[in-house]
């Protein structure tokens, strides 16, 4: 749209929001239509001496603002809105559609309601919504790997999202909850009791953010990582300074003391690119990428490291490389000696004894979990190796 | 401006339709001028201000302004101009409110901005009349939702909730405008886990936000079928190349169906695994414990140490499901199948260096 068709369509949906809102101010019109205040008085400069053919005085649109009201006392023809371009159309309808499709999620009948009115009001206009789709569906997982946890909301298996409404409750009444969550960073199960302040969705995913009384601070907490969810008698009080935090930029952000982290990919794990907050990348030789990211934990790193195998280097740092070694020498002694050969294992063979195995894991400390990257997984995506919950 | 907010207004309080000449003379700003030459710039003029007006949606009707000419004239019905009133309660403009919210992508969050104005210029009744009633418009409904107001009974549901979908591939606005506009497209992609880069030549059908990522579903010229592109993978600018009509979508295009069918259904397998206690919470999820008790005499009873549990968990690729048991490293012994124990202790083996096939010999 040209800016001469964006002003024109402004200054027609101005006059009928206007009537609808007599006596607003300037400054909350201009917030309204996203333009600074001297461009609004300019548009209603503009149509104060606008009107029908004629000209005489009563042809004109009548409008004033003194002081910081405005108002519309004759809009001409001018009373009623534009219809809904396609553009418009297809926008609020794929979003409306959105969200009505989200399974389990609480208050769909009133946008299903809604939906039902704009799309009879929007006619032709709405023809290209069905080539525009956001697929939102519920954090994965909250249903099928909740029916051994008894906490959760409802506790009948397959029930559709229970977590979800448990915590659209606790939102709306403002109650506390108590959550299982599992700290993906560290592999580690937690319980704490959390203040619920938001229900986001941020590239995909699904998080609750709230007051977290284990950590005392803001934390998100990714609805897919939640192991149950029981609604506290208690009413939510997050202290006043508990601030949302800002997640314009991804969910992720990198902290201070985080550690630069430099991977050189082979052509098959490339995709690790897509899915990790990588703040560099660079094309090597061959079809390798070299991806820079910086991490607070190193654990999610150990796994992702060990996981891609061959397919990967670790340049820096010369410790996380290291450590990565130590791990895959120790997994593969539990295999035993015919595994560090070239021969092929066989199944219920030379399997060890354990005393041979040394106790591992249990390296989890007690940091908190909320800065986690947003996307630790493997490829889920379909243009990925596949869609299944594999690596998830 | 002016020009064309009275030409706007003139045609709507016409009844009948206006020919040019005529408009011409009635709205102001237009010099119709007397020579050939001011004449001409006069009509070319008002062809560009049509264009204007079709651009932003008004509806221009034409037909013959009198039956004693055959002069071209217009007119706008107002019942076709107007945004039908929605009569929307205040919980349903709450949603939509909610609903123009989702973009953070500017290439939807404006039109979806102005639709939800043009829904608040369009005063919505609140049905019953409760407190404060009367009326209600979109932007004020959730204003007072997210106040708790009296205005927002029944809309707490979708309190605190705020959903936002973003596009920070580069071939968004492109694509999204291809498909709005039926145009065919040309781009670079490359494909996961290649390196070179190929120039695609396609029909857009649909964009797709899936798992918080955006495909784009279409018709591969070159390939003659039906493909689906990551956007994240476009190497490069998109360029429209066609006429703008020129793509027709099928009518039984399942965009959801075509983008989260990418994967070839596989052959689902169960794996049994001994997990180390206290670790490995994500695998856990999902899996199911092994009793030992439960083995048929006939099996061998698995040998595993003692302070690991036994579990049964499906997976459908061995490569992936591979690269997950290994992340986590001694913590999980793989005891079949057998080739998903020699792909993890591949992998393992890779991760170990050259100093680990040293000490196995």
């Amino acid at each position: 749209m040209s800016s001469a068709t964006e002003r024109l369509s402004r200054l027609l949906a101005l006059v009928p929001w206007l009537r609808a809102h007599p006596g607003v101010s300037l400054a909350d019109a201009a917030a309204t239509f996203g333009i600074i205040q001297g461009q609004l008085r300019n548009d209603l400069d503009l149509l104060f001496v606008c009107g029908l053919p004629g000209g005489a005085p009563g042809d004109l649109i009548d409008l004033s603002y003194s002081g910081d009201q405005i108002t519309v006392a004759d809009p001409q023809t001018l009373d009623r809105p534009l219809r809904l371009s396609v553009d418009e159309a297809t926008a609020l309808l794929v979003a409306a559609r959105a969200l009505a499709d989200i399974p389990g999620l609480a208050g769909r009948d009133a946008l299903d309601r809604a939906l039902e009115k704009l799309e009879r009001a929007v006619g032709s206009s709405g023809r290209l919504a069905g080539q525009v789709r956001v697929s939102l569906d519920a954090a994965p997982g909250t249903t099928a790997a909740r029916t051994s946890t008894s906490e959760a909301g409802a506790s009948e298996a397959g029930e559709p999202e229970p977590v979800l409404a448990v915590l659209q409750e606790a939102l709306r009444d403002r109650r506390r909850v108590h959550l299982r969550y599992l700290v993906w960073s560290r592999d580690e199960l937690t319980e704490r009791d959390v203040d619920p302040m938001r229900l986001l969705v941020r590239e995909g995913r699904w998080y609750l953010e709230g007051w977290c009384h284990r950590a005392e601070a803001v934390r998100l907490f990714r609805l897919d990582r939640l192991d149950g969810v029981r609604l506290l008698d208690v009413a939510a009080d997050p202290p006043p300074d508990a601030v949302s935090r800002e997640v314009g930029d991804g969910v992720y952000q990198p902290g201070p003391g985080d550690v630069r982290v430099v991977l050189e990919l082979a052509p098959p794990a490339r995709w690790v690119a897509d899915y990790y907050p990588v703040t560099d990348a660079r094309e090597l030789g061959g079809g390798g990428l070299e991806v820079t990211l910086y991490a607070g934990e190193t654990t999610w790193l150990h796994r992702l490291v060990l996981g891609l195998g061959a397919d990967v280097r670790v340049a820096a740092p010369a410790a996380l490389a290291e450590e990565v070694r130590r791990l895959a020498r120790r997994a593969l002694a539990a295999y035993g000696p015919s595994a560090h050969g070239p021969a092929v294992d066989e199944p219920g063979r030379a399997l060890p004894r354990a005393a041979t195995v040394a106790a591992g894991g249990g390296d989890a400390t007690g940091t908190t979990g909320a800065g986690e990257p947003a996307g630790p997984g493997g490829p889920g995506g379909p243009g990925g190796a596949g869609a299944s919950a594999d690596g998830r | 401006m002016e020009r064309l907010l009275n030409l706007t207004m003139c045609l709507m309080a016409t009844s009948r339709f206006l020919a040019v000449s005529e408009l011409g003379e009635l709205v102001e700003g237009y010099e119709p001028g007397v020579t050939a030459e001011e004449q001409d710039a006069f009509r070319r003029m008002f062809e560009r201000d049509k264009a204007y007006l079709r651009e932003i949606g008004i509806p221009l009707e034409t037909g013959r302004g009198s039956v004693f000419s055959d002069e071209v004239g217009y007119r706008i019905h107002r019942g076709d101009y107007a945004l039908p009133d929605l009569a929307l309660a205040p919980d349903e403009a709450a949603a939509l409110a909610l609903a123009g919210s989702l973009w953070s992508v500017a290439a939807l969050a404006g039109p979806a901005a102005s639709a939800l104005r043009k829904l608040a210029a369009s005063g919505v009744s609140a049905p019953g009349g409760g407190e404060g009633g009367g009326t209600v418009t979109v932007g004020e409904a959730r204003r007072d939702a997210d106040a708790g107001g009296a205005a927002a009974v029944g809309l707490g549901m979708l309190d605190g909730f705020e959903p936002r979908v973003d596009a920070a591939e580069p071939a968004f606005e492109a694509c999204l405008a291809a498909v709005q506009t039926g145009r065919v497209i040309r781009f670079p992609y490359r494909k996961v886990g290649d390196a070179e880069v190929v120039e695609r030549h396609v029909e857009p059908w649909g964009v797709l936000s899936w798992r918080g990522r955006w495909y784009l579903v279409g018709h591969d010229l070159r390939r003659g079928a039906e493909r689906v592109f990551r956007l994240s993978r476009v190497a490069g600018a998109v360029r429209l190349v066609g006429p703008a009509g020129a793509v027709v979508v099928p009518a039984d295009v399942d965009l959801s169906a075509m983008v989260s069918a990418q994967a070839p259904a596989e052959r689902v397998r169960t794996a049994t695994l001994a997990v180390r206690q206290g670790t490995c919470h994500a695998l856990r999820r999902g899996a199911q414990a092994v009793s030992t008790g439960c083995i048929p005499p006939a099996r061998p009873r698995p040998v595993f140490p003692a302070d690991m549990d036994l579990l049964e968990r499906t997976f459908t690729d061995t490569e992936r499901f591979a690269r997950w048991i290994v992340g986590s490293g001694p913590d999980v012994l793989v005891l079949d199948p057998p080739e998903l124990r020699t792909a993890v202790i591949d992998r393992l083996r890779a991760a170990a260096g050259p100093a680990a096939e040293g000490e196995g010999r």
